[in-house]
């Protein structure tokens, strides 16, 4: 598996939310940093890429994330404009 | 009304200035204590750029705190340790608390003037150390072995070198303060690493700068106040002052053109952080002969300068010593460079007081390196024991936990970054309600006065 996508963005999970004091102004920061990677790979690649993540990933506390495994109705790539499992295989 | 006053008031009491001050001076050193004071939030910029975002503020307070707890205990004892008149080690404790430290002369210019000044350079040496720390140490931990460093570590330092002690007697030459300040917080800045142990991160993950422009800033500002600092050891408006500050321009110009040519050499790039790097090295190299070589010396010994210290670098970087910000190959090895060179290119028709081993003079190389052995190796014990006093009352390392998530949320609860998205504001008192309200989204620090 060599591509992906990543975002910064913000979400919540089941984590406590952190307090931060600037001046008298006490808030509750609800939204914690997050990283979103989006992973496009052929079915026999699923498990693998899914188990990296989960070792990779895992700190054992409460918001570590989740990985979402979804059907793709259709894939091309656009500098061959290759479909489907041939446009998520990499180039040699 | 009121100058009238004063006019009464200085005919009757002091006499103002008294004629052993020179007014001259004493307006350059209120300038030049000044400048030597902007240096430590320079330091905050030049580090806090050059760690990772989640810390840039731990970072940064790292150095602004020690204006306040090293500054509180240069008044206490600082100060007496180092000036007051003791024996070859400390001084005594009757100026502690600014006992007799008054309008009167010290030199050419008020005593309380001297005291800022000298204060000013406790309070960067104490900031230096962090470098090697950062990223990985507890906040509570940090004052307190700031406190305790600059009180038990710098001022008997500064003591022997300037306060009349046994390296002053013994002839050894540190201008501004190379021994005394780089060397002296180098040493302490390894011993530091090793006891605080590398960052979890270290050699496992690339660990980036967040902000190279931060760490131009902070080099820029560096340099600037360092003409009080170098300048301003001269004690006066005077020639010598003159020749420090010349030399403080020439050093640093040298070690850049010399680390961008190695930089171009090495990887083609001329990098940035290389850049604000060299100006630190110069600056350090020429503080101990600022006001001791002539000008082309001072070209020469930047020059110099660059090579140990830009090798040092690459090699730390290789090492499981995690020296964070390369303080001792900044420091250590460019203090070093520059104290050794003092001995060697001083030159008595520039300076009036010695000659180095160049013109005719190789025990003064000799004293040199006896100053900086001596002060490396109390600096370095020092420290172990006084981070040892330390962890007996306080766990001084942070958690990984704390470290992943990036000490200024951890330690200061504050973020140097944050978008203010998802933040509630907490309402403590007066409505009684706990419930998180709706509305408006509070900017970090936007919402307060």
């Amino acid at each position: 598996m060599r591509g992906l996508t990543l975002h910064r963005v913000q979400g919540h999970g089941g984590e406590t939310e952190r307090v931060e004091t600037y001046r008298g102004t006490t808030v509750k920061m609800e939204l914690s940093e997050k990283v979103r990677l989006e992973i496009g790979v052929s079915d026999h690649f699923v498990l693998p890429t899914v188990n990296a993540i989960l070792s990779a990933a895992r700190t054992g506390a409460v918001g570590d994330g989740k990985i979402f495994v979804l059907p793709v109705e259709k894939v091309y790539r656009i500098r061959t404009a290759e479909e489907d499992q041939a446009a998520v295989t990499p180039v040699g | 009304m009121q100058q009238k006053q004063i006019l009464l008031d200085s005919a009757q009491v002091v006499c103002y200035p008294p004629p052993d001050m020179n007014p001259a001076d004493i307006a350059w050193m209120l300038v030049a204590t000044a400048l030597v004071l902007l240096m430590t939030p320079a330091l905050g910029f030049f580090y806090g750029g050059l760690v990772r975002s989640k810390n840039a503020l731990n970072t940064m307070m790292m150095s602004v705190s020690a204006l306040g707890f090293v500054g509180v205990g240069w008044a206490l004892a600082g100060y007496s340790i180092a000036f007051a008149p003791g024996n070859a080690l400390t001084g005594d404790m009757s100026r502690a608390l600014l006992h007799g430290v008054g309008l009167e002369a010290q030199g050419t210019i008020p005593h309380v003037l001297f005291f800022s000044y000298q204060g000013t350079f406790a309070i960067i040496t104490a900031a230096l150390i962090s470098g090697a720390i950062v990223e990985r140490m507890r906040f509570g931990p940090y004052l307190a072995f700031l406190f305790l460093w600059g009180i038990a570590v710098y001022a008997p330092v500064a003591h022997w070198v300037w306060g009349g002690g046994w390296l002053s007697r013994l002839g050894a030459l540190d201008f501004a303060g190379g021994t005394v300040v780089h060397v002296n917080a180098a040493a302490a800045a390894l011993v530091a690493a090793v006891v605080l142990a590398p960052r979890k991160d270290f050699a496992r993950q690339a660990i980036l700068p967040h902000n190279v422009p931060f760490t131009l800033l902070g080099a820029g500002l560096l340099w600037f106040g360092w003409f009080g600092f170098n300048a301003g050891s001269a004690l006066g408006a005077n020639a010598s002052a003159a020749l420090a500050f010349t030399n403080t321009m020439l050093a640093p110009v040298a070690t850049l053109v010399a680390w961008t040519l190695l930089d171009l050499l090495r990887s083609a790039k001329a990098t940035a952080v290389g850049a604000a790097t060299a100006i630190v090295v110069g600056l350090v190299a020429i503080t101990p002969a600022a006001g001791f070589v002539s000008p082309v010396s001072a070209l020469l010994l930047g020059a110099a300068a660059a090579f140990p210290s830009y090798y040092a670098l690459l090699w730390r970087a290789r090492t499981r010593l995690d020296d964070s910000l390369d303080v001792v190959a900044a420091h250590g090895v460019g203090g070093t460079v520059g104290a050794l060179l003092t001995g060697v290119l001083a030159q008595k028709s520039w300076n009036g007081v010695a000659d180095g081993a160049l013109f005719g003079n190789p025990r003064q190389l000799a004293i040199q390196a006896v100053a900086v052995l001596a002060v490396a190796l109390y600096s370095a014990g020092s420290t172990w024991g006084i981070l040892k006093l330390v962890a007996l009352f306080a766990r001084v390392r942070a958690t990984a936990r704390e470290e992943g998530l990036g000490l200024d949320v951890t330690q200061h609860g504050e973020e140097a970054y944050g978008s203010g998205e998802g933040a509630i504001l907490v309402l403590r008192e007066g409505g009684g309600s706990e419930l998180p309200l709706s509305g408006p989204v509070l900017a970090p620090g936007g919402g307060a006065s």
